[in-house]
């Protein structure tokens, strides 16, 4: 690639940011498609050469994996698309996941000079295209891989954490096998994230790229039940745990055992992981509810939401005990999910289920919130308004208000460290843990978080593991 | 994929499955379980494990046919593989020295309770065991019971065998001991835990159940197997699947078991005999 030439800058440049097509609310509200298109050739183009190719990109600082942005976009803007993908690959192995789920608006793209120009430039929509692009030319790039080490590495989960160490480390010539407990790999973006937002054939695409690379991954195997890290460690030369956020949080409150109350875990899996919107021509049985309450204003809880329109529901509310602007969602679901005809009820908490003769649920009580003083995390915290109880019919309620750390391997690993959240105790910079030559990164160290920072979590676990390997030194 | 070894029907609707899984067998203890899928679209489907041979790498399951998944199971045969086979999964069922043990097992959990009982005996404990079914001919493995138990009792329903009636007649059974029994555990369908725990309730007896609830991952992560136990929420396949029976919030738990019924039971309603029946004639 040839760094020095810049894109020809010429007077006819549309100095706005390009849409990305998408399903129309009506359409999209009643499949289970993707909702966004994607960029055509042309759009990503036209996007690509909007870009300004600064000198000191301060796109790059505001990614946590630091992807040489103005890199890949300048060779969209040549057309070398291989180039492109080349360029991403260097420091993301997932780039078609990224460039669909991860929160650009407050990352790379928040730091973009054009913001105030047009909008910022298009970062994960070009990301996607070049993904999307590879994929369709049915080209896979595999890297040269270094002279083998001889070393052994396991990685404990299969989410975006694991793959980025594995797909580290094996080009580094170590030798690495993926654990994963459920019959799928992907973890989170598997089990987790809808098709509509992330096709599961995405998924099995950047899986399956790491497999070519040479990573053996084994699904159906708990670490921690089926073997625990001790015994990984007899044989394996390090050990990266990566087992995500996987432990569901409730309210504590009454009836929260219902039928028809479920963990937002629960109800995506069944219909992820477990293909139920297919139900009955697909074996996990699930529930078409008509009215259905989701409790939570986070991704997971768009995507619960849309989920249930999508599964015929009538009526689906999200129920969030603050305002519209604290919404920890990206602004791109909350407004999918508005369009989509999903009712916001802001400032409201539940308080009670309340259920049939047959353990049924059929009606919720809530509370009115007011915003009072900021709190720890800097957002007004929500106070309740006395007296201001209300009821409201509902058939089902997702609780998606957040997930603890999974505890099966810290409970089964002498001298595994954690916080008092149950996270893992683990050095930021290289997600040692407390163990020797066992690392950690991703959601079962920070909590729930995004994809791109496990990925992120992982790419420096990876090289702290290779110095390890190759040194000697933790 | 695990191998299947073999598959029978051992009574009528029970099923032996023993699969090939090394490194499961290598680590299972009495009371945990497995979760199975007969195939690449097959449900996850928590069963109990009711035998193992470390050596030979398998493990054992007797299980029911119930719907859909179950019945996609009951027609592999031997030479055939499980697409998923995971484990061991839960806690073990604690054993201890407790002096008199009564074990009751009905249904797939005759099958659940051999290790159970066979661990109890082996650290000491004088065992009663108690056979609950329907009638006679769906009790099974009542030999491998013989070596292992002091006394054998039978409760059917039908009075084919022992005494006639439901599991509440245990307290019959209890009465005709010259002691009471220190501890009692249950294996079986959720009826008889229930029905059990509420006898030996009554009669200050420390029960342990082994549920049985809905799962999916079957590692704490989707929280379908909640169970209230003594006023906490408890998630069976990470905290449990044994807790104290008494303290089991057994109304909540039977009305969570049988959510999915009609949906299980769609598939009686609309499968073609020929899906049961295959080649025109019972397999069995």
């Amino acid at each position: 690639m040839n760094e020095e030439k810049t894109p020809e800058k010429t007077s006819k440049i549309d100095l706005n940011r390009r849409d990305m097509p998408k399903q129309s609310p009506e359409m999209r509200s009643h499949n289970f498609n993707e909702v966004a298109l994607g960029y055509t050739k042309e759009l990503a183009l036209a996007e690509a050469s909007r870009c300004l190719q600064c000198k000191k990109p301060r796109c790059v600082t505001g990614c946590p994996v630091e992807i040489d942005i103005p890199g890949f976009i300048s060779c969209v803007v040549k057309g070398d698309f291989a180039a492109g993908i080349k360029k991403l690959k260097e420091k993301n192995c997932l780039p078609a996941v990224s460039g669909r789920v991860c929160p650009q608006e407050s990352q790379c793209e928040s730091q973009c000079i054009l913001r105030n120009k047009g909008g910022e430039i298009a970062i994960g929509r070009i990301e996607r295209f070049l993904a999307d692009w590879e994929a369709a030319e049915g080209i896979i790039d595999i890297p040269p891989r270094a002279a083998p080490t001889g070393k052994k590495v396991a990685i404990v989960g299969s989410g975006p954490a694991g793959v980025t160490v594995a797909g580290d480390l094996i080009l580094l010539g170590h030798e690495v096998t993926i654990f994963e407990a459920l019959h799928k790999a992907g973890g989170v973006l598997t089990y987790g994230i809808p098709e509509f937002r992330l096709p599961k054939a995405v998924v099995a695409r950047e899986v399956d790229y790491v497999r070519k690379l040479g990573v053996k991954v084994i699904t159906d195997y708990v670490v921690g039940k089926t073997r625990s890290i001790d015994e990984l460690l007899q044989e394996y030369d390090a050990v990266f745990v990566g087992t995500g956020a996987g432990l569901p949080w409730f309210m504590d409150i009454p009836g929260e055992n219902l039928n028809g109350v479920y963990s937002a875990n629960e109800y995506l899996t069944r219909m992820n992981l477990m293909q139920g919107f297919q139900f009955p021509n697909s074996s996990t049985p699930i529930k078409r509810h008509k009215r259905v309450a989701v409790v939570g204003g986070g991704n997971v809880a768009m995507d619960s939401a849309r989920t249930a329109l999508r599964m015929g529901a009538e009526e689906v509310r999200i129920i969030y005990r603050r305002s519209h602007a604290e919404l920890p969602a990206r602004l791109e679901e909350s407004e999918n999910a508005e369009e989509e005809g999903v009712i916001f009820n802001m400032l409201t908490l539940p308080v009670k289920y309340i259920g049939d003769e047959n353990g049924w649920l059929k009606e919720i009580e809530c509370i009115k919130m007011e915003l009072g003083e900021p709190d720890a995390s800097g957002r007004r915290r929500p106070v309740e308004i006395p007296n201001s109880n209300f009821r409201m019919e509902m058939d089902a309620v997702v609780c998606a208000i957040g997930n603890s750390p999974n505890p099966l391997v810290p409970a089964t690993t002498p001298g595994l460290e954690t916080t008092r959240h149950g996270t893992l105790v683990a050095n930021q910079e290289t997600g040692k843990t407390t163990r020797d030559r066992v690392w950690a990164g991703g959601d079962i160290v920070t909590g729930a978080a995004t994809v791109i920072l496990a990925m992120g979590a992982g790419r420096k676990a990876a090289r702290a593991i290779h110095e390890f390997l190759t040194t000697g030194k933790q | 994929m695990n191998k299947i070894i073999e598959r029978t029907m051992i009574v009528p609707n029970m099923h032996l499955l023993e699969v090939e899984a090394p490194e499961i067998a290598s680590k299972i203890q009495p009371g945990q379980f497995v979760i199975v899928r007969a195939n690449d679209e097959g449900e996850r489907i928590p069963l109990s494990v009711a035998d193992w041979d470390r050596e030979k790498g398998t493990i054992t399951i007797v299980f029911m046919e119930v719907g859909a998944s179950t019945g996609a199971l009951a027609r592999l045969k031997a030479g055939d593989s499980v697409a998923t086979c995971v484990g061991p999964l839960g806690n073990a069922t604690e054993i201890g020295h407790y002096g008199t043990v009564l074990a009751i097992g009905g249904c797939y959990g005759i099958g659940s309770i051999y290790p159970v009982v066979r661990a109890m005996k082996n650290a000491g404990n004088r065992i009663i065991m108690v056979f609950e079914a329907r009638s006679s001919y769906l009790i099974y493995w009542a030999n491998k019971f013989v070596g292992l138990s002091d006394k054998i009792f039978n409760i059917t329903r039908d009075g084919s065998l022992g005494m006639k009636g439901h599991v509440t007649r245990l307290a019959d059974v209890i009465n005709s001991l010259p002691v009471p029994p220190d501890r009692i555990v249950v294996n079986g369908c959720t009826y008889l835990m229930a029905h059990t725990s509420e006898v030996t309730k009554d009669l200050g007896i420390p029960t342990v159940v082994n549920l049985n609830p809905i799962m999916i991952d079957g590692t704490g992560m989707c929280g379908v197997c909640r169970v209230t136990v003594g006023d906490k929420m408890k998630f069976a396949c990470v905290d449990g699947p044994e807790f104290d029976a008494h303290k089991v919030e057994w109304k909540e738990f039977l009305a969570r078991r049988k959510a999915y019924m009609n949906e299980e039971t769609m598939y009686f309603r609309h499968s073609e005999p020929t899906v049961v029946h295959k080649e025109g004639k019972c397999q069995e």
